[in-house]
């Protein structure tokens, strides 16, 4: 019973990121890939048209010299309440998730995840993955919202700042967050646990935290502009905007935020990120794929030094990853293969 | 013997007594129109001979009629016993019924109940097995004709699509019902016409205009009140066009476009029409060619177009002349949004520094997306190429800006690579 359009919808779940442009709001950018989506699914030639089958008496003629025997002819007719005019598009709907939000001056990278997908973005999101930003700020006055659009507030001198006293003090911040981080980590210190976590550099908050940024870097420095490349967690927009005005009271001058632009998101990253020309189910679905064998490979790459240690934690990972990707089948086909093993 | 003369005698009179009721609910519905004479053929003729031939042996629908009549006569024994009687001693003798209507139509015509109580009695008769319980003949069985059983409401026309003739021919001409089920009333007003004397005439007169056959299907999907405007109105608003000197070219390509254009009156028409000419200050040809190319300036409400004027003038601060050129060429601006609109030049104006004359020259800007017109802008400016004064050497045209598409601009005007543009997206 599966259509074409049902194939191509199966085909488009799954995770994939785009790019989203700065000025435009998230829900826009989720309903123009939407509506592109389904443009590209009911695009999928239409199902056969169906037949009635209707009983047709034979003319009269053929009745009376027959006697009083009355026959019936079977006549499969095309039925009309299935035509596409009249049933309209095979899709009408489709669910569209959104990953971690991107407010509307921001822009970057952006995860979606369409149809079955959206369970895979949450247990995404679930993992405590970080977040890569890259920041521009200019120095010298500061507004009311942290950004260059803001009404302005105070205009200040930034000759004294060096890029020296710059770094000072992104160090300085990043080492309070550091602290931050151990402690909503709730593992005791004292363990070789937490050592373990510390050295893998998995160490993350437990529950809920607030923003967390987990690097700090100087890009770029020529005053009054500067460029500042963060990592981290459980943030807005809003709150790396508030990190620069704080850099720039740190610095004794102020710093307004005049761009915030995600290059990294969890396991996306801006190389495959589809730019607004591209959000079409064709491009979409090479995006998906390519997300899904690139998880492979570094699966792969990383079961490759353990592979004594059984086929248990392969399987584990497989099935993670199917999750991930929202492979639905591959992800029953993994849990009965377990079943079966044990 | 005698009971089955009787019973011979009952079978008459009830033969009689249907064709009379079929000729009584001749009156009553048209429905019934044929099945009188089909009675007639079926029953009368081939049953009475073979009746009176075989009268001693009883056949198995002879016992089934006599079942029928039975049950009628005892319903019926208090009204007519004598009617009854009377019949028995003239009707054996010969088949001609036309006689007997005398007697029975001087009863209707004293017995007003009578003929109310022979209707129901109809009912109970006329279907296929006299009793629930009775077996029936595979003959009978092939001529029963059950009817489709369609729901007397439905959200939906899927249920009706089959059966009703207007809306399998709409179909056919392309029109998207699953659309017109969505509004409010269209699918029961779809469903009250008839193909033959309501939508032929109106697509038939399309036709003539000069409407594309492609477009009849877009035209009544988007709106089918076409199909309910009288004739005479649409004659007068195609004539009252004609008599605006709009050739029957443009008549033709205006209805096919601006679907809403013949349900509004003559009178707002000619309101709409003196409206653009009066302010935009046009000679009549050129109202006409604007009107032309964009047929919903007559549809549509004036009040959006004013605040876009008064947005032009005022705000953008266009003069007289200036506008008129622009909506000459591009009549969109007059119905655009009017953020998008100010968005733009906002964006054209003070951050790209063009002056008023260019705009002017290349109004097709202000049509255009303004994401795209950034895009473009920052990708020149990162490449030092944005230099968009005629007077200066490496001079980038407006409109190449804004019309080309992706591939050709990357290559003819930014001279770079598709996959540069793209990369360089992903700074923004």
């Amino acid at each position: 019973m599966t259509t074409p359009s049902v194939r191509v919808f199966h085909k488009l779940e799954g995770l994939f990121s785009i790019y989203k442009p700065p000025g435009v709001h998230w829900k826009l950018v989720r309903d123009t890939v939407k509506t592109n989506l389904l443009k590209g699914i009911n695009a999928a030639p239409p199902p056969a048209p169906r037949q009635r089958v209707q009983f047709l008496a034979e003319p009269t003629g053929v009745v009376a010299e027959g006697s009083n025997e009355l026959t019936l002819s079977v006549a499969s007719v095309p039925t009309l309440a299935h035509h596409p005019l009249v049933s309209g598009p095979e899709f009408q709907h489709i669910g569209v998730g959104v990953g971690h939000r991107l407010d509307v001056f921001s822009s970057g990278v952006l995860v979606l995840g369409v149809g079955q997908a959206n369970k895979a973005l949450t247990d995404l999101y679930r993992s405590h993955v970080t977040r890569d930003y890259t920041l521009e700020g200019e120095l010298g006055m500061a507004t009311d919202n942290f950004s260059h659009t803001g009404r302005l507030i105070e205009r200040t001198t930034y000759d004294h700042i060096t890029r020296d006293k710059l770094e000072r003090v992104l160090a300085m911040m990043q080492g309070s967050n550091q602290k931050a981080l151990l402690t909503y980590s709730k593992v005791d210190m004292s363990t070789q646990e937490a050592y373990e976590l510390a050295v893998k550099g998995e160490l993350h908050p437990d529950g809920k935290s607030p923003p967390i940024m987990t690097g700090l870097r100087l890009l770029h420095f020529q005053p009054p502009h500067f460029t500042l490349e963060v990592q981290c967690l459980n943030e807005t927009q809003r709150y790396l905007c508030r990190i620069l005005h704080e850099v720039g009271l740190e610095l004794r001058s102020t710093a307004v935020c005049k761009g915030v632009r995600r290059t990294r998101d969890g396991p996306f990253t801006l190389q495959h990120a589809l730019t607004h020309q591209h959000w079409t189910s064709p491009d979409v679905i090479q995006a998906i794929r390519q997300y899904c064998s690139s998880r492979k490979a570094s699966k792969a790459k990383h079961t490759q030094p353990g592979k004594d240690t059984g086929t248990a934690s392969q399987r584990q990972e497989m099935a993670e990853e199917a999750a991930v990707t929202g492979d639905s089948h591959r992800l029953h086909s993994v849990l009965t293969s377990k079943a079966f093993g044990s | 013997m005698a009971l089955t003369c009787i019973q011979l005698c009952q079978r008459c009179t009830s033969l009689l007594r249907s064709r009379i009721v079929g000729i009584i609910t001749l009156q009553y519905s048209t429905d019934a129109q044929h099945w009188p004479a089909a009675l007639w053929n079926s029953f009368i003729v081939p049953v009475l001979p073979s009746v009176l031939q075989r009268s001693p042996n009883p056949s198995q629908t002879r016992q089934r009629w006599n079942l029928g009549v039975r049950s009628y006569c005892e319903s019926h024994a208090k009204v007519q016993p004598s009617q009854t009687k009377h019949r028995n001693t003239d009707e054996l003798p010969g088949t001609d019924m036309v006689s007997y209507q005398n007697p029975l139509s001087h009863q209707l015509i004293d017995g007003g109940m009578l003929l109310k109580e022979w209707q129901t009695a109809l009912d109970l008769h006329d279907a296929p097995g006299h009793s629930a319980l009775e077996e029936i003949s595979h003959e009978e069985a092939v001529c029963m004709d059950i009817p489709a059983a369609l729901p007397p409401v439905s959200i939906s026309l899927k249920d009706y699509v089959n059966e009703s003739e207007t809306l399998g021919k709409l179909v056919q001409l392309g029109v998207q019902l699953w659309k017109l089920e969505q509004r409010p009333n269209v699918g029961s007003m779809l469903l009250r016409l008839d193909f033959q004397t309501d939508v032929t005439p109106r697509l038939v007169f399309l036709k003539q205009l000069g409407v594309e056959d492609s477009r009849l299907g877009y035209l009544i999907s988007h709106n089918p009140f076409i199909l309910t405007e009288s004739l005479e109105n649409l004659q007068a608003r195609v004539a009252y066009l004609r008599s605006k000197k709009f050739s029957a070219e443009s008549v033709a390509s205006m209805v096919s476009r601006a679907p809403y254009l013949l349900n509004f009156s003559v009178k707002r028409m000619d309101n709409r029409l003196g409206f653009y000419q009066q302010q935009l200050g046009l000679s009549a040809q050129k109202t006409r060619d604007v009107v032309a190319r964009h047929p919903r300036l007559l549809c549509g409400s004036l009040e959006p177009v004013k605040e876009n004027l008064k947005i032009c003038k005022l705000e953008m601060g266009f003069r007289e002349n200036e506008l008129q050129h622009i909506v000459t060429v591009i009549p969109k601006v007059l119905t655009a949004n009017k953020r998008k609109l100010t968005q733009i030049f906002d964006y054209i104006h003070n951050t790209m520094n063009i002056p008023h004359d260019l705009i002017v020259k290349f109004p097709q800007v202000l049509n255009a997306r303004y994401l795209r017109i950034k895009e473009r802008h920052l990708f020149l400016q990162y490449l030092d190429k944005a230099q968009y004064d005629p007077a200066k050497p490496n001079y980038i045209c407006l409109d190449k800006l804004v019309s080309l598409p992706d591939e050709a601009f990357c290559t003819e005007v930014a001279s770079a690579t598709l996959k540069d543009f793209e990369l360089f997206q992903k700074t923004m």
